[in-house]
Formats: structure tokens, sequence, C-alpha cells
């Protein structure tokens, strides 16, 4: 988290409070000010269509973000993500349609649902590691959907639960520009958890599980007790993204959560870059838009009318062509791009960092 | 009697596609997460052989079949072999990445409606009655026998041809393998081929008994606890394997719940992870982390 390259010219800390702050110089500050000035000005000025792909692209970083914090950090592989969103989103849709229950009640309802789904997930990666760990997500992922779809065909609803737009403290949540600020903060919210998490006890011991878990354990850090914590930590963050998902489209089905959607998370945090929170920003946004740039990309060519039936199709084979990519030519992701950009103009001009004690 | 054949013709097929992910497991270690959509293409290969061999059905199969081999190896060739030697994540990723990739060129080039390779060969596929009043369609019948000249061929392969020992020698330490002159990059590639050979032949099998549709993936992603019930790297694990998912599916669906189909593989494959994560028949491994 903390890496020294950027900015070790000279700045010392010199007290604990500064070695707390989580913006620790000037330059910090002013860009972050200057982030959230854009952020806030952003709904004012764009289209619609525009607020929508940002607001796509919150709900998918809060996501993207919990799968980091248990694959990127402390090392479980899921391929299940995709069930726990369902998971959220049908408890909010189940709550509404058979009590009406309101906004407040469904959250929390849906973080527990959350959290009892990752006790469920995390318990086979007690025995279980690597490929075994990924299957055995990848099951409950199907049973997850199962159970959904069966109370949608057995209650009738089986073109989706409708739900209304919820409403906070008597204003109704319908406008987009509203939700592009609920969405921001739950983003930022779920971005700030993830940031002391990590900085904290618990994230120094899921990346000490990572990194080996025999030594893990000989360091004193009780290794089921973490990796559950991982995964109930993750999942209730996901089912959140699920509820707020599920008010957003108004509308929950199970064919919103097949397993492409699971391959969609991991996909953003590969191409993000793994073990970075950046990375899953970066990632959940590039994934998002991907589909939309093609479409975009796919109109300026000749004979749109011939390709407009298969747009799906070109977006899917395009979307396995840049995985492929990243995989093979890129493995750091988006943040490794990034990094090397620093790293250049930092040197500048030299190449390379020269080797401690060299210069003399 | 039905349920019986049900069975058996479940167990074939799912037995024919757990053995591509057992071989490519066995020898190098990588889950094959594109398999179903290989298997997938290999059925649309003979949609397009049959247009190219017109009238003769025999000669468009043999050709879909080797040109099926053919596209196991390039895979590896141009992709697989960058991840010898990746982690674990990265290696199914890259095959999750170009199974995306093949169902959006299979829809782009056949699009995404229900077709019948049978009709587009002009073969015909009779109903049999065996004692005991169990129907069995002619390309089930030859699927449940290739299934088992299959096992037979592979099982001889492996035990007695100079290949297929060096495939298990690689599978078993593909370092020493490899220093006692072994060509790896070959093993991997004749790993990946037959396997995509056998997932083809029970692609097109299943293509010619009820057609193809872009959803024909999911039937092997049902076929992967079998391969896992039975054992990630044991070919007659997987037989086993198959047998059992196919049962509980079949006895579930119709003793239960027709909508549980789509589930009960997945719920015998979390039994089995609790239980005895490596399989029935497998070697207990120390696994990878990330």
């Amino acid at each position: 988290m903390f890496r020294p390259t950027p900015r070790a010219s000279g700045y010392f800390r010199t007290d604990y409070a500064q070695d707390l702050a989580l913006l620790q110089t000037r330059a910090e500050r002013i860009g972050l000010a200057a982030l959230v000035a854009i952020l806030v000005t952003l709904p004012f000025v764009a289209t619609p269509f525009l607020l929508d792909l940002a607001c796509q692209v919150f709900l998918a970083s809060i996501g993207a973000l919990s799968l980091m914090l248990l694959t990127g950090y402390a090392g479980q592989i899921s391929l299940g993500h995709a069930g726990l969103i369902a998971a959220g989103a049908f408890t909010t849709g189940i709550l509404t349609r058979e009590i009406h229950a309101p906004f407040w009640l469904t959250l929390p309802a849906s973080a527990l649902t959350g959290v009892v789904l990752g006790l469920v997930f995390g318990l086979p990666s007690l025995r279980l590691r690597g490929l075994y760990l990924a299957v055995s997500t990848l099951a409950l992922h199907f049973i997850v959907i199962y159970l959904g779809g069966e109370y949608e065909t057995k209650r009738g609803f089986s073109t989706g639960i409708l739900i209304e737009k919820p409403s906070l403290g008597g204003f109704k949540l319908t406008d987009g520009r509203a939700w592009y600020f609920v969405l921001l903060i739950f983003a930022a919210a779920t971005l700030l958890i993830c940031v002391n998490l990590l900085r904290s006890r618990s994230g120094r011991a899921w990346r000490a599980i990572h990194a080996r878990e025999t030594v893990a354990e000989a360091l004193g850090i009780s290794i089921s007790g973490y990796k559950l914590l991982a995964f109930v930590i993750s999942s209730a963050m996901t089912s959140v993204a699920g509820c707020l998902f599920a008010y957003y489209r108004g509308v929950v089905s199970i064919e919103a959560f097949d397993l492409f959607l699971s391959i969609q998370y991991v996909a953003m945090i590969i191409i993000g870059g793994m073990g970075s929170l950046l990375g899953a920003l970066l990632g959940a946004a590039f994934v998002t838009v991907f589909p939309y740039a093609i479409e975009a990309l796919l109109k300026l060519l000749p004979n749109v009318q011939k390709l407009a039936g298969d747009i799906f199709a070109v977006n899917y084979a395009s979307f396995g062509v840049v995985m492929i990519l990243f995989l093979i030519l890129e493995p750091l992701g988006l943040v490794g791009i990034w990094r090397r950009l620093q790293n250049y103009f930092l040197l500048w001009p030299f190449k390379y960092k020269p080797l401690a004690g060299t210069r003399k | 009697m039905q349920l019986l054949i049900n069975i058996v013709v479940l167990a074939s097929i799912y037995a024919l596609i757990a053995c591509g992910y057992v071989l490519i497991y066995r020898v190098s270690r990588v889950l094959n997460l594109a398999h179903g959509e290989l298997m997938m293409f290999g059925a649309y290969l003979v949609l397009a052989c049959s247009s190219l061999f017109a009238g003769h059905p025999v000669m468009a199969l043999c050709a879909a079949v080797i040109l099926s081999i053919v596209t196991g190896a390039l895979v590896y060739i141009f992709l697989m072999r960058k991840m010898t030697g990746e982690m674990v994540l990265a290696a199914i990723l890259t095959t999750v990445a170009l199974g995306i990739l093949v169902r959006g060129v299979v829809v782009l080039v056949w699009s995404s409606q229900q077709q019948y390779p049978a009709q587009a060969l002009g073969i015909s596929n009779p109903t049999f009655t065996l004692p005991g009043d169990g129907h069995i369609s002619l390309w089930s019948l030859v699927l449940v026998l290739t299934n088992l000249a299959a096992y037979g061929a592979l099982f001889g392969f492996l035990r007695f041809g100079r290949w297929g020992m060096r495939m298990r020698a690689a599978g078993q330490n593909p370092l020493l393998a490899a220093q006692r002159g072994i060509n790896l990059h070959g093993v991997y590639a004749l790993a990946w081929s037959l396997s995509t050979l056998t997932g083809a032949l029970a692609g097109i099998l299943m293509a010619l008994d009820s057609g193809v549709t872009g959803s024909m993936p999911v039937i092997a992603l049902k076929a992967f606890p079998a391969a896992l019930v039975g054992g990630l790297d044991s070919l007659g694990g997987a037989l086993i394997g198959a047998l059992i998912v196919a049962g509980a599916e079949v006895l579930l669906i119709y003793y239960v719940d027709p909508l549980l189909s789509d589930v009960v593989p997945f719920l015998v494959l979390v039994a089995m992870l609790f239980v005895r994560p490596w399989g029935l028949f497998g070697t207990r491994e120390e696994l990878d982390r990330v």
C-alpha cells in the first residue's frame, strides 16, 4: 500500500499522527480535493447516458474492491462473485415483495445474507486451496442461482421481481443525479473501509496468509479465523452492492447473474492489477465502459446494419481477446502500466533506479 | 428401464467430456474451463464441413474430427504455451477468456439459433426399442459406444504407448521429465489435442442427436463435477464419477424436481469437496497458492 517510490524525496514523518494520516503530503490533499470537485460537478454537466455509466462504474467498483480484498490480498480465489451479488439483490427483492420492507431494512438484511453466505463460501477455504477452492465457489454460485430461480418460478415472477425505487427520509430516489451521489458515497465508503482494513492488523494478517500460510501460522495468525473474516467482509460488501444493484435497476432476475458476471469481476481485478485497490477501481471502470466503447467503435465502421444484430457476440469475443492480451502481455494490469509511467517520470532522465551504494 | 438408459447415456456424455478435463489436468495441472466451448466448436465444425463436403456425411464427420484435433494443438501452441509455469489462477483465467472468445466467434459465425447438423448431413436418427420397454436413439447409442472405445483407447495409449508414457512422466514431474529429454511442449500439445478430440466427439454426437445451440458449454460445466468426483488426475475415476453424477441427476429429476437439473452436479461436487477434495481415485496433492 505505502510504496516508497514516488514520494520518497525527503519526506520524513516525525510523529504518529503523520504516520496514521491517510493523505500524507500537500500534493495528495490537493489531488483528492480536485478529484472530489470533479466527481461532484460531473452529474451537473453530464448527459443521462454518462450518468448511468458512472453509476454502473460505482456499482462495479464496490464489487471489484471486495473481490480484490479477498483474492488480491487474502489470496483466496473466488469464481462465485455473481452468486453473492445475486444473494444481495434477491434478499432485497424478496423483502420488498413479501413485506414491503423499506430501504433501511433491506440494506442491512442484504449485508447479513452476505455475512452468512460468506461463512458458507469460506468454509471450503479451510480445507481447500487454489484450484479446488475456485471450483467450490463456482459450485456455490450455481446453488445460489438455483435457489433464486426456484423462488422466481414458485412465486410466479418468472420475468423478474420488480422493485420500487427506495425513498430516503421522505425523498424518493428516482432521479439519476440522486442515484449518482448515493452510489458515489457507497463506493467511497467501501474504498475507505478497504484502505483502513488493509493497513490494520487484519490486512497484515491477510497478506501474510497470502504469502505463505505456514509462516503466517507460525507468526501466531489464526489462519482459519482470518480466512473466514476475509470471506465474510468481502461477501457482505458484495451483497450490499447487490442490494444497490437491485434498487438501481428496479428489477431482479437470475438471468443478470450468470457465470459471465463472475468472470467479469475476476477480469476487473486481473485487468486492473492484482493486489492494488487502485487496480480494482481502474479495472471496474475499464470492464464497465468496455462494451459501450466497442459499440461506439462499431458504429464508426461501415455496414453497421449488418453487424447490429451481432453486437453482443462482438462484445463477447473482443472481451475474451482483451482478457487474453492482459493475461499474457501485462500480468500486472493497468496499475502496472501506471506504475511504469510514474517511475519513468520519477527517474527521468535515467531508465533504471541506481543500485544502492553504487553512486560514490 | 428407461431410467437406466437415461443414466447410462447421460453418464457417457459426462464421461466423454470429463476425460478431456482429466487429460489436461493430469499432464499440465491446468484446469481447462474452455473445454465446453471447444466442444461446442467441434459440433459447429460439423455444420461447416457438411456444407463443404455436401453429400459425403462420413467425409464431413472425419474432417470435423481432424479439424478439432488441430484446433486443440493450435490452442496450446498459440495460447497456453505462454502460460506454462505461470500461476494457477492466470492459467485458468486464460482458458476462461479463450472460452468467451470462442463463444463470441461461434455466435458471430453461426448465429445463436438452434441448428441440426444431422439434417445438414442428411442423416436420420431412428429410435430403437430395447427389451424392457426402453427407448434409445441411434446417436445416443453411438455415443455410449464411442465413450467406451475412447476410454479403452486412452487407457491403452497411456499404459503402453511411448507418448502415453511420456505424458504420464510429464504429469508426475515435469522438470525431471524435461531433463530426461522428453519434449514437454510436444506432450502438452498432444494432451490438448486429445482432450479437444474427446470433447469434440461428445459435442458432435450430442449435436447429431439433438441439435446444437450456443448454450452447449453448460453441459460441459456440469460434466466437470464428474471429473472432480472421480479425482482430477484419474481417468478411471472420471468414468465412475460420471456414473455417480449422472445417476444422482437423473434420479433426482425424476423423483424430486425437474428444475434441479442444473444444480445437482454442483451439489454432488460440494459434498465431495467437503468429504474428499482430491476425489475418489485422485492422488492427494499439495495445492498451489494463488
